[in-house]
């Protein structure tokens, strides 16, 4: 049955570079960042930010691109067959098989959200989004993905998210299908360039808004920018009508003036003081950990079509730097100072990644002048974001396919079509509260991708050996790896990423400081929930069924292959 | 937010220009195909 595969590789540096950050930047940078440090005070926040993309962002970012490199070069471009190579075990084939289902799962929920964005630049272009008051944009989003009940989303039409999810999918695959350099390459040679330049227009224009309703100065771009970014918090405590306190955030002298006189209490927290906050750096270290897609499969996969002298260091620098320019520069400049100056700070605060970009956000661009414009400007911008992510998603299940079957890319391409379709109409035939999609995206998008990082890290830092994984990663270098980093992949990364992993499940899995468990646990055991039982079962299936092939196939079988020098090296 | 967003630009543009002014970068443009990479292999080994 199995084929001699063919061996691919990127054909630029730059190709690959704009891959992999194509594959971190989505939609955590223009939706999730800027609330995440809004919500933590900006500056206070931003210095953990740096903290955290220093001892793991980084780390763990050079560790898969030379450890991907290095499977590669044995012909292998799985996690299954790279952790191998890499641990030297067989039992390191295994440890891969959640660098698998990471990817393949993520999909089926991702490539749902990616036809919602093309659904939102289709309706601002054809003029049907123009709303009035918030709960229209709430309905509009609830009818668009069929939240309201079980199989509301199967319905086509133009406001309707089945015929925008179905040419998303096709188009995925088409260009899976066509390979790494002349599918994946080729388009996000085009699509990354073209959404900075997007990106960069409506942030001109969120800039040069000022102050758009004369009857309420206070909602500014200003005011936007200095609630996500001020160091110093600043929050008016008042009794509400229920003996209840009541805490807004508040931006500007005015504002704190208005507030005085009516009564409030004015708090100050400095940036210090909020530095000693142990959730602000929970929230930093996981915003640096789901932005960079460290952990996820993809870098490893990705970076295994490289080729022995090419350059992993300066390249992984080159994609983190190019994922926190669009997040920090772009996202953070864009989002809430838009938000704000139209809705006020209390029309933002608190909002979630999909209430900011599917309800606050379309309200923005429907009273903003020329909105229908910029609107399709920003889903657009949003849509090849995840269009460039969700690539990477579908690579590693190709690559595993070919490579534990030894099938063709046709029949790969058909295989994972056939899974990742059952899984996509299950997430969207479930859209009832989206509860498929949030249960996936808990235990696979947020829960086993710190697991598969711990054990990456692991792998890399002490059974490959740091000193062997350094030299292994400044071969071909364009830079050095400064010398410090050593000590910080050996010791500081684990530990850090184990403080922060047990702090996230002591936090999102028993609820700590709160009563009772989490939602996600009482989902499963407390109260059980049909739905969220089901995708549970559907993240062990597809674990299964790797693993199943992981044991069966020859690839993983017998001594662990030398390096094979591609033949343009 | 001069400081942070400053930083990021610095850093993005820094490695866009080490990346460029790297040598040995051969470019090679493809069109549209819709020939899958092991397809091309065998047409080129016949």
């Amino acid at each position: 049955m199995e084929a001699p595969r063919v061996q691919e590789s990127w054909s630029t540096r730059l190709g690959v570079i704009l891959a992999v950050s194509g594959s971190a930047v989505g939609l955590g940078n223009f939706l999730r960042f800027p609330g995440q440090a809004a919500q933590y005070g900006g500056g206070a926040f931003m210095l953990a930010y740096f903290v955290s993309l220093l001892i793991i962002g980084l780390p763990i970012c050079w560790a898969e691109w030379t450890m991907g490199r290095y499977g590669g070069l044995r012909k292998f471009n799985s996690c299954p067959g790279v952790f191998r190579c890499v641990s030297g075990k067989g039992w390191g084939a295994y440890a891969g098989v959640i660098g698998v289902i990471i990817p393949v799962v993520i999909y089926m929920y991702y490539v749902y959200i990616e036809a919602w964005c093309l659904g939102y630049a289709v309706n601002f272009l054809a003029g049907n989004i123009q709303f009035e008051a918030g709960d229209d944009a709430g309905a509009f989003w609830k009818t668009f993905i069929g939240y309201g009940e079980d199989g509301g989303a199967l319905h086509f039409g133009i406001k309707k998210v089945m015929g925008y999810l179905i040419l998303v999918f096709v188009l995925n695959f088409l260009l899976i299908y066509m390979g790494i350099a002349k599918g994946i390459e080729w388009f996000c040679k085009f699509a990354m360039p073209t959404l900075i330049v997007l990106a960069v227009i409506i942030l001109v224009r969120v800039l040069t808004l000022g102050a758009p309703d004369p009857a309420e100065p206070q909602n500014n771009v200003a005011n936007g920018l200095g609630y996500m970014w001020n160091p110093t918090k600043v929050e008016a405590v008042e009794q509400g009508p229920d003996g209840k306190e009541i805490r807004t955030e508040i931006v500007g002298d005015v504002a704190i003036a208005e507030k005085e006189a009516a009564g409030a209490t004015i708090e100050k927290k400095g940036m210090w003081e909020q530095l000693l906050n142990p959730q602000l750096w929970l929230a930093a270290a996981g915003q640096i950990f789901f932005s960079l897609s460290v952990g996820f499969g993809v870098i490893v996969t990705y970076s295994s079509y490289l080729k022995a002298k090419d350059d992993v260091v300066l390249s992984g620098l080159a994609a983190t730097s190019a994922n926190e320019f669009c997040e920090v520069a772009l996202g953070g400049l864009i989002t809430l100072p838009a938000g704000v100056a139209f809705l006020g700070i209390s029309g933002v605060s608190g909002q979630g990644t999909f209430d900011l970009g599917f309800n606050v956000l379309p309200m923005v661009f429907s009273e903003m002048p020329g909105g229908a414009i910029f609107g399709f400007l920003f889903f657009f911008l949003l849509f090849l974001a995840a269009v460039t992510s969700s690539l990477s998603m579908l690579q590693p299940g190709i690559a595993f396919l070919e490579e534990a079957m030894g099938i063709t890319r046709k029949m790969s391409v058909a295989l994972l079509g056939f899974i990742t379709g059952v899984g996509v109409m299950f997430v969207v035939w479930f859209s009832k509260d989206a509860k498929a999609l949030d249960t996936l995206d808990f235990w696979v998008g947020t829960f086993l991708i710190f697991v598969l990082a711990t054990i990456q890290i692991i792998i890399f830092s002490w059974i490959f050996g740091v000193d062997r994984g350094l030299k292994e990663a400044e071969r071909g270098a364009a830079m050095k790896i400064p010398r410090i980093f050593r000590f910080v992949m050996k010791y500081l990364t684990p530990s850090f990423l184990l403080i922060i992993f047990a702090m996230w499940v002591a936090q999102n899995i028993f609820n700590s400081g709160k009563a009772g468990v989490s939602g996600y646990v009482k989902d499963l055991f407390v109260e059980p929930n049909k739905v969220a039982w089901m995708s549970v079962v559907l993240i062990i299936m597809v674990g299964l069924l790797v693993a199943v092939l992981v044991s069966r196939s020859s690839a993983y079988k017998g001594p662990i292959p030398g390096e094979v020098e591609s033949e343009e090296a | 937010m001069i400081l942070s967003v400053g930083t990021v630009t610095t850093l993005f543009l820094w490695c866009i220009f080490r990346v460029l002014k790297t040598p040995g970068e051969t470019e090679k443009v493809h069109g549209f195909e819709f020939e899958t990479p092991d397809e091309e292999k065998e047409h080129e080994s016949r």
